[in-house]
C-alpha cells in the first residue's frame, strides 16, 4: 500500500483573495484606484523635477535643452498630465485627512464626492494651465 | 482590558507597537507630509508658472532667491518623504518574498537619490551657482 501524503494537494494553486477585476467598478473603488496611480505617476514625475533643477544648476546650455523638452509638445502633454496627476492627487488626499476625522464617510456622500473628484481635477488642472499662459 | 487569550506581556500592550514594531509611524508620517505638501506644492505650482517662458537669467535668479531655496529644500523633503511612504505600501501590497525585499531597498535608494540630486541642485543656486 501507497503511503498517503500527509499534505495532500499543498503544492496545487491556493485560493487568492479576491482581487479588484473581481468587482463591479463604482465611484469611490475608481477614485481610490486612480488616487494610488497618480501617486506612482508623481513619484517618477520627481525624475523631470530633479532633470528641471540640475539642469538650471548646471548653466545655461543644459538648461535651454530642459526647456526645449517641456516647451515641446511631448513635454507639454506630460506637464499636462502630470499637473492633472498632482491635483488629483490632493483633492483626494484632502478627502482621506477629512476621513481621518470620521467625517463624511455616508454611503451617498462618499459616491458623490467620488463623482465630482475627477471633474474638479480637470477644472483646477485646466484653471492652473489658463493662469499659467495669462501671466506668461 | 487584557483579553485572557491575549499572550503579548503588558509593556507590549502598553508600547502599542504591534507585530511590526513601528506602531502608527508610518501612518502618521504619511499624514504629516500630506498635510505639508498642500502649500508646498501649491507653491511649487506657483513657481513653474511663473517660470513658464522665462528665460536662464531670470529662472537662476528666481531660484536663488532665500525664501524660495528654503521653501523648495522644504517641497523636496516633504514630497520625497510621502512618495517614499507611499510607494512602500505598493510594493508591499503586490509583490512579495525576495522581490518585494529588493524592490523596498530600490524604493529607498530611489527616494534618497531624487532628494540629494534635487537638494543639491537646490542649494547650489541658492549659493550662487
Amino acid at each position: 500500500m501507497s503511503e498517503t501524503p500527509i499534505q495532500a494537494g499543498a503544492t496545487k494553486e491556493r485560493p487568492l483573495s479576491p482581487h479588484l477585476m473581481i468587482y463591479k467598478p463604482i465611484p469611490t473603488m475608481v477614485m481610490s484606484i486612480l488616487h494610488r496611480i497618480t501617486g506612482a505617476a508623481l513619484y517618477f514625475g520627481t525624475i523631470l523635477v530633479a532633470w528641471w533643477l540640475i539642469a538650471t544648476a548646471s548653466g545655461q546650455a543644459s538648461f535651454e535643452t530642459v526647456s526645449w523638452f517641456f516647451s515641446s509638445f511631448i513635454g507639454r502633454l506630460i506637464l499636462f498630465a502630470y499637473t492633472f496627476a498632482l491635483m488629483h492627487h490632493m483633492l483626494g488626499g484632502i478627502k482621506h485627512l477629512v476621513q481621518d476625522t470620521s467625517a463624511g464617510l455616508g454611503k451617498d456622500f462618499t459616491t458623490k464626492m467620488a463623482k465630482l473628484h475627477p471633474v474638479a481635477s480637470v477644472i483646477l488642472t485646466v484653471l492652473i494651465w489658463i493662469v499659467g499662459y495669462a501671466v506668461r | 482590558m487584557a483579553n485572557q487569550n491575549d499572550m503579548r506581556t503588558p509593556l507590549s500592550r502598553v508600547r502599542g507597537l504591534g507585530s511590526a514594531k513601528d506602531g502608527t509611524e508610518h501612518f502618521w508620517r504619511q499624514r504629516l507630509t500630506a498635510i505639508a505638501n498642500i502649500p508646498l506644492m501649491l507653491f511649487f505650482i506657483w513657481t513653474i508658472i511663473s517660470l513658464n517662458g522665462v528665460g536662464y537669467e531670470q529662472t537662476v535668479a528666481y531660484l536663488s532667491h532665500p525664501f524660495v531655496s528654503i521653501i523648495m529644500l522644504m517641497v523636496v523633503g516633504a514630497g520625497i518623504y510621502h512618495m517614499k511612504l507611499g510607494m512602500q505600501v505598493i510594493i508591499e501590497d503586490y509583490v512579495h518574498g525576495a522581490m518585494g525585499k529588493a524592490l523596498l531597498i530600490a524604493n529607498s535608494f530611489f527616494a534618497i537619490a531624487i532628494s540629494a540630486t534635487c537638494s543639491f541642485a537646490i542649494l547650489k543656486l541658492g549659493f550662487g551657482g
